[in-house]
């Protein structure tokens, strides 16, 4: 017999406030969790990255809805969360990320325009991982907090965590959702993490939707809460403040690096938009809650923090304007660009070496496919 | 050197983690107990536990850490402790493992080995004797073979180990404790299939642990005055259209024999490549000896089950009857 369900409790009454550092109003204070010397931290360039991914993402936005996009999944809300956590790392440290990371990727200096094939339908990967420590986006939901365990463990092999040599030592950042807390396989990377100790930080965005479920259906207590029960550190920061999600990242990579193991960091934030451009947020949201996040805009009180110290110029908002507007003429323009992929590339690098088989398979598929390159022409 | 099966993939074993400082060995009960069917027996006392690792208990945890460890540099041989206990880990070895170096067009490689003792006939009990051989064959990025006798099993670990590309490696575990002659010398390329035994009246099919069957079904089938042709796949993906191909313009007919179900098996595969591409050569329709579309028998009743002699031997009447 069925018992009767009750809706568990709504999120925020879960547990105390997360650390913050800067409040909405763009006040910037302290707390002992999280000891943060604000002279280690470029606010001006802080600012500018979140302000450009937030351009970006809006004009990734745009150019799915003219028909350039197959689908975009935005990360409107998430600025801090991902760009708090991308300041931390070292450029050697290797991030697993989801496939809304385009605030990490961006910092990790990867062309933005690289974001776009997969979503245009002319990749299925589009960018280097060795290039610039940062993986290919993975859209089975936790599938990368493994690969995160696994490169941690050959780290761990390579004496290259917790060496004492501060040059050497790397950790790994893997991002994941709240909706991948439920996955089984992200439960068994937090095992072996912990059992093996790896050098690796899982930063959770807990953006309070995964599609349509809310944070509710996927737990009764709080994401940082259940790293206890591993037997490792988790720590729940304001994913709206930029300086709380730096300085929580900084110190568990810190950790990670020097042999301290995991850590898991729990980003309180906010998904503005709707899941993807195919989603449809008002079937399953209320407007009000919107409006209530969209009130602790991330931007904003950075932006309110740097105006009201005098940090910067007006200049410096005047220049990072006209640095968004040549972002989006270049999306707009390379996004357009992107050349579809050779009819023979699904053949390609399938295997090592192609197989007798799939050669004679690429070979009759050529015939059918007057306007690709002909056989022989690729050397 | 004549030695068991589990032997030889255990000298193999020892001699690749030799060979190369990025090998390791990752599963569940594989270091201090050395595997439940002993095949890492000793492994870990000689290499240590960070090559031989005893993991936590969860199969998508295996080859999702062996992946990371892959783009790391390493390469990991993961042990899956029994066929019917693959499942979990599929999404990692499917969605994961078999794509990342298209994804990547190439950047991405990984050498990954994932063993799996497999098949049926050693009396166990549920999930212990299952054949998803098909699963895996069906996805493209994997590589998919599986040894017959301890030879092959030395020569191709090895091989499977050394590869670039992922390879899910199934060891036909009611085989394990049969001795055979290892000749270190004597390896064939890993794709490669291979000829067991000569014959001229019909060819049969089979690959793991159903190539033994064959062999005594061959062996009967010339007490009748009829010449059975034997040939061991050893690699379903990709699979060596052309020896099989050879064999059926010696002999004209073809028989496939495996313990994976019927509908949708390995043998579907061959019988429709032989038919579309032999079509002259063929004296009679390819014909099956299969598990049947049921799960995995009770092992009671295993040995009925089980394509056996009787079954194979029928089914060379059938083909010989056209």
């Amino acid at each position: 017999m069925a018992h009767a369900v009750q809706d568990p409790p709504s999120e925020t009454s879960l547990a105390d406030p997360p650390i913050q550092l800067l409040d909405p109003a763009g006040n910037l204070g302290t707390d002992c969790r999280l000891p943060l010397d604000p002279a280690t931290v470029d606010l001006p360039a802080l600012y500018r990255d979140m302000t450009l991914v937030r351009r970006l993402d809006t004009e990734a936005i745009a150019l799915q809805r003219q028909g350039e996009l197959g689908l975009w999944p935005s990360l409107r809300g998430q600025e801090a969360a991902q760009v708090g956590a991308a300041y931390a790392l070292y450029d050697r440290d290797m991030v697993f990320p989801t496939y809304r990371e385009h605030g990490v990727a961006w910092c990790r200096g990867l062309d933005p325009v690289s974001l776009l094939g997969l979503f245009r339908g002319t990749t299925l990967g589009g960018w280097d991982p060795y290039e610039h420590h940062f993986n290919l986006y993975t859209l089975v939901i936790g599938a990368q907090t493994l690969h995160a365990v696994g490169y941690a463990m050959g780290l761990y092999r390579d004496g290259s965590t917790g060496s004492g040599d501060p040059e050497r030592d790397t950790a790994v950042l893997a991002f994941l959702g709240d909706g991948a807390l439920s996955e089984g396989e992200t439960n068994e990377a937090f095992i072996w993490a912990a059992a093996q100790n790896l050098p690796v930080v899982f930063f959770c965005q807990n953006n309070q939707w995964a599609i349509s479920a809310p944070y509710s259906v996927q737990s009764r207590i709080p994401a940082a809460q259940r790293a206890a029960g591993y037997g490792f550190p988790g720590i729940r920061v304001d994913g709206n403040d930029v300086l709380a999600c730096l300085a929580a990242t900084r110190q568990a990579l810190d950790r990670a690096r020097t042999g301290g193991g995991p850590t898991l960091i729990e980003a309180v934030t906010y998904r503005v938009n709707a899941h993807t451009t195919a989603d449809d947020a008002t079937r399953y949201r209320a407007a009000e809650e919107t409006e209530d996040w969209t009130a602790r805009d991330p931007l904003e009180r950075l932006r309110a923090h740097l105006q009201s110290t005098g940090a910067v110029t007006d200049e410096y908002f005047t220049d990072l304007e006209a640095r968004e507007r040549d972002l989006a003429e270049q999306l707009r323009a390379d996004c357009r660009a992107l050349a579809d992929p050779d009819a023979s590339s699904p053949f390609e690098h399938t295997y090592a070496r192609m197989p007798a088989d799939l050669r004679q398979q690429l070979r009759q598929h050529m015939e059918f496919v007057p306007t690709g390159p002909q056989d022989g022409e690729r050397t | 050197m004549t030695v068991s099966m589990v032997k030889a993939l255990n000298d193999g074993l020892r001699q690749a983690l030799s060979d190369d400082p990025h090998v390791l060995l990752m599963g569940e009960d594989i270091g201090r107990l050395g595997g439940v069917f002993r095949v890492t027996d000793g492994l870990r006392k000689e290499f240590g536990d960070l090559r031989v690792v005893d993991t936590p208990l969860g199969e998508a945890g295996i080859v999702g850490a062996a992946i990371g460890l892959a783009m790391r540099g390493y390469r990991p041989v993961c042990e899956i402790q029994f066929d019917g206990f693959v499942y979990p880990a599929v999404n990692q070895i499917i969605t994961q493992l078999a794509k990342l170096r298209h994804r990547s067009a190439g950047r991405i490689s990984l050498p990954v080995v994932i063993r799996i003792p497999y098949g049926g006939g050693i009396g166990s009990i549920e999930h212990h004797s299952e054949s998803p051989e098909t699963y895996f064959a069906h996805t493209a990025g994997l590589k998919v073979v599986t040894c017959a006798t301890p030879n092959d099993a030395f020569h191709m670990i090895r091989q499977a180990v050394a590869e670039d590309d992922p390879v899910v490696f199934l060891e036909p575990k009611r085989h394990y404790w049969t001795k055979g002659e290892v000749d270190p010398a004597s390896a064939l390329p890993l794709e490669q299939a291979v000829v067991r035994r000569a014959g001229t009246d019909v060819t049969l099919i089979a690959y793991g642990p159903t190539v033994p069957v064959a062999l005594e079904a061959a062996d009967v089938a010339a007490e009748e005055g009829r010449s059975v042709e034997v040939v061991d796949l050893r690699s379903l993906s990709p699979w060596d259209v052309t020896t099989v191909r050879a064999s059926v313009h010696r002999t004209g007919r073809a028989v496939v024999v495996h313990e994976a179900a019927f509908s949708h098996g390995f043998g579907a595969e061959v019988a429709a490549r032989l038919q579309d591409e032999e079509f002259h050569f063929l004296e009679a329709p390819v014909v099956r000896v299969t598990g049947y579309d049921t799960p995995y028998p009770p092992s009671r009743l295993e040995s009925d089950w089980l394509p056996g002699v009787d079954r194979v031997l029928n089914a060379i009447d059938r083909s010989l009857s056209y």
